[in-house]
């Protein structure tokens, strides 16, 4: 086997056994009800951590993203609601400003040399006030469109349903992992993240990949603002709070290094299966409470990260000294 | 010349930015609320805004100061508000239980020793980056907290305990004094010896740091524990004030306030050079413009605005790129 996926295989073989670990005292678990709830109710996560992965990939990191989902959910609000538009309008409108804003925050990034974790900072400030500012107030979503794809879904035998914003998740997925690995663009992204000194002498666009990186990633947070809506049919502008942290940690939890370089996509959709799989455990459990969650995935990280740092320790020593 | 001198004076020209803008944003909440700079006694205490700006600010300030050491480090440190609502649910939870508060205040604080100490080992042993190793700790701290508490806000009566979030002292309230005790035992301890150089030099270059001599390793975990101090000193403080502890809410996102103190006042995030007492006036002036959005009548979401300008514009000051298209006008030499 490829010794670059040992991680990668170590992360599904973990969080199999977890499941597995899982089913065995809650049989309920392996039905495809379940299956198909995990992936509705990580939809919107699953769908941002594809551009954290691209974010985090090229050595960077995207904290705006949870305030882009917030804001882009009362953005489709209040033009369907307020101001009459079909959805699908008010979605090429929201996804246009989240991109807009995405490729702002890379301008900053590239052409002010300043580190991304504080920009994206302020770009988290500015979605959320800016969201706050358009309502403060949850503004439900009443449209005819809406009903029309919550009753989209494909049947799974034993009942289980894939509706339309899992499916969405999944073609995400497919087609992140195809510019990742298949693409000049993604090859850029792992060049920058490997390292950018050299991945500029070598010809890589660095200013063009960076601006890039960060639209994808708020225009994919956008995305989610839009299956957020879909999700509860309304609008919030604290919808998503903290998003951020859980993409970030499906991200790594994924197998994807932190410094950049190094992580597959396929490996994030694992990560947001993994926190899925802890919220439905406690669900199923009925006794734990719900901080318990936090807990827990705190832990995860630490163990993969851990893990991480056990196989690329000696890589890594290289690269720093 | 003595080391406080010098470094006045080398400090001299920053101090001036940031001070400036504090007294600009202090000037327009007078221009939009001319009673902002009353200040009256009544029962031997202060009563008055610039009193409030300086007691609501002083727990991001506390954090910032910890925080500044840390940045300086070329690390940064997400747990603190975690930390925070750990310290509070332990304080709050130990006088429940019928300890005194002499006990419960000083574990709180060596269970925020402990938490900075597990950051620090994570990043100096097992080499994590500091934004990872501290996450662990941001995402799981809080669950922590809620399982101290057992899920509810835990109320408290303890007098003592109280006195610290209400009491006062020379009619200042004990926030503020507890924030100028620390800052300037903190200044002492890092200007006085080699200790403040040393965290400049590690996060400038710790392999140079390390080839010097330097146990770079056991300074990472000591400017990590002390920032796991700051924030349980804030966390005690936090609680004591509104008499409970909430592990929900205490602290929630003050680590970003509290970085953007730190970046206000002028230190890197990419390390080396750093002032505890200009990171203390940005968070005063973080302060200062949230009272102001709010006596201007402006809703309170225009606070977030606001701070996001006021980054991009620190930022853009700060940015190499600027500097050197400043230096071309002006056609000095850096």
């Amino acid at each position: 086997m490829n010794r670059a996926l040992r991680p990668l295989a170590a992360t599904a073989l973990i969080f199999l056994l977890a499941y597995g670990a899982a089913a065995l005292q809650y049989p309920g678990i392996l039905s495809t009800r379940v299956l198909g709830d995990l992936l509705t109710d990580n939809a919107f996560l699953g769908i941002t951590a594809v551009g954290m992965t691209f974010v985090i990939l090229s050595g960077g990191i995207d904290l705006s993203v949870g305030a882009v989902i917030g804001f882009t959910g009362v953005l489709v609000a209040a033009l369907v609601s307020w101001g009459g538009v079909h959805p699908l309008v008010a979605f090429a409108i929201a996804l246009a400003v989240a991109a807009a804003f995405g490729a702002a925050m890379g301008c900053i990034i590239h052409y002010l040399e300043v580190p991304s974790f504080i920009v994206t900072l302020a770009g988290m400030f500015l979605a959320r006030g800016a969201a706050s500012i358009l309502t403060q107030d949850s503004i439900p979503i009443d449209h005819p469109f809406y009903h029309q794809i919550s009753t989209l879904f494909l049947k799974l035998p034993g009942g289980g349903r894939i509706t339309a914003i899992g499916a969405l998740m999944l073609v995400v997925f497919a087609v992140g992992t195809l510019l990742a690995h298949r693409t000049r663009f993604g090859s850029n992204v792992y060049a920058i993240g490997g390292n950018a000194t050299s991945a500029s002498l070598m010809g890589v666009p660095i200013a063009r990949t960076t601006i890039l990186i960060y639209t994808l990633s708020s225009f994919l947070a956008g995305l989610g603002g839009i299956v957020f809506s879909l999700y509860t049919s309304a609008g919030y502008p604290l919808a998503a709070v903290g998003v951020e942290l859980d993409a970030i940690c499906a991200v790594v939890i994924g197998g994807t290094l932190l410094a950049g370089g190094y992580g597959f996509v396929v490996g994030t959709f694992i990560g947001v299966m993994m926190q899925g799989l802890v919220q439905v455990y406690i669900i199923f459990d009925g006794t734990l409470s719900s901080w318990w969650t936090k807990i827990v995935i705190g832990f995860l990280l630490f163990v993969f990260i851990l893990m991480q740092r056990l196989v690329f320790s000696s890589a890594t020593r290289r690269r720093i000294e | 010349m003595t080391a406080v001198s010098r470094l006045m004076r080398g400090l001299r020209p920053v101090l001036s930015v940031q001070l400036g803008a504090l007294v600009l944003v202090l000037l327009g909440n007078w221009v939009l609320f001319p009673g902002f700079f009353d200040i009256s006694l009544r029962d031997g205490r202060l009563f008055g805004s610039l009193i409030d700006v300086v007691n609501r600010g002083a727990p991001v300030a506390i954090l910032a100061v910890g925080m500044t050491l840390v940045i300086a480090t070329r690390g940064v440190d997400l747990s603190v508000g975690a930390v925070m609502a750990v310290a509070g649910a332990i304080a709050a939870t130990l006088v429940e239980a019928g300890y005194p508060a002499g006990v419960a205040v000083p574990l709180a604080l060596v269970a925020g020793v402990a938490c900075g100490a597990w950051n620090g080992f994570l990043i100096a042993a097992l080499e994590m980056q500091p934004i990872v190793a501290t996450l662990i700790l941001m995402v799981a701290g809080r669950g922590v907290a809620q399982l101290i508490t057992g899920g509810s806000i835990v109320t408290f009566d303890d007098p003592w305990l109280a006195w610290l979030g209400t009491g006062s002292v020379f009619g200042l309230p004990m926030a503020p004094i507890v924030l100028a005790v620390l800052a300037v035992l903190a200044i002492v301890v890092v200007r006085r010896t080699a200790l403040g150089l040393f965290i400049e030099a590690v996060g400038v270059n710790p392999s140079a740091a390390r080839l010097a001599g330097l146990r770079d390793k056991r300074i990472v975990i000591l400017v990590y524990s002390f920032s796991g101090l700051c924030a349980a000193i804030a966390g005690v403080l936090a609680a004591a004030d509104i008499r409970g502890a909430d592990a929900n809410n205490a602290g929630l996102w003050l680590e970003l306030d509290a970085i953007l103190a730190v970046v206000i006042g002028g230190t890197s995030l990419l390390g080396g050079r750093f002032s505890i007492v200009l990171s203390v006036l940005g968070a005063m002036i973080i302060q200062a413009t949230n009272t102001g959005i709010l006596v201007s009548g402006l809703t309170p979401e225009f606070n977030l605005i606001v701070k996001a300008a006021v980054i991009l514009v620190i930022l853009v000051l700060q940015s190499p790129r600027a500097a050197s298209l400043l230096r071309r006008k002006t056609g000095r030499q850096p």
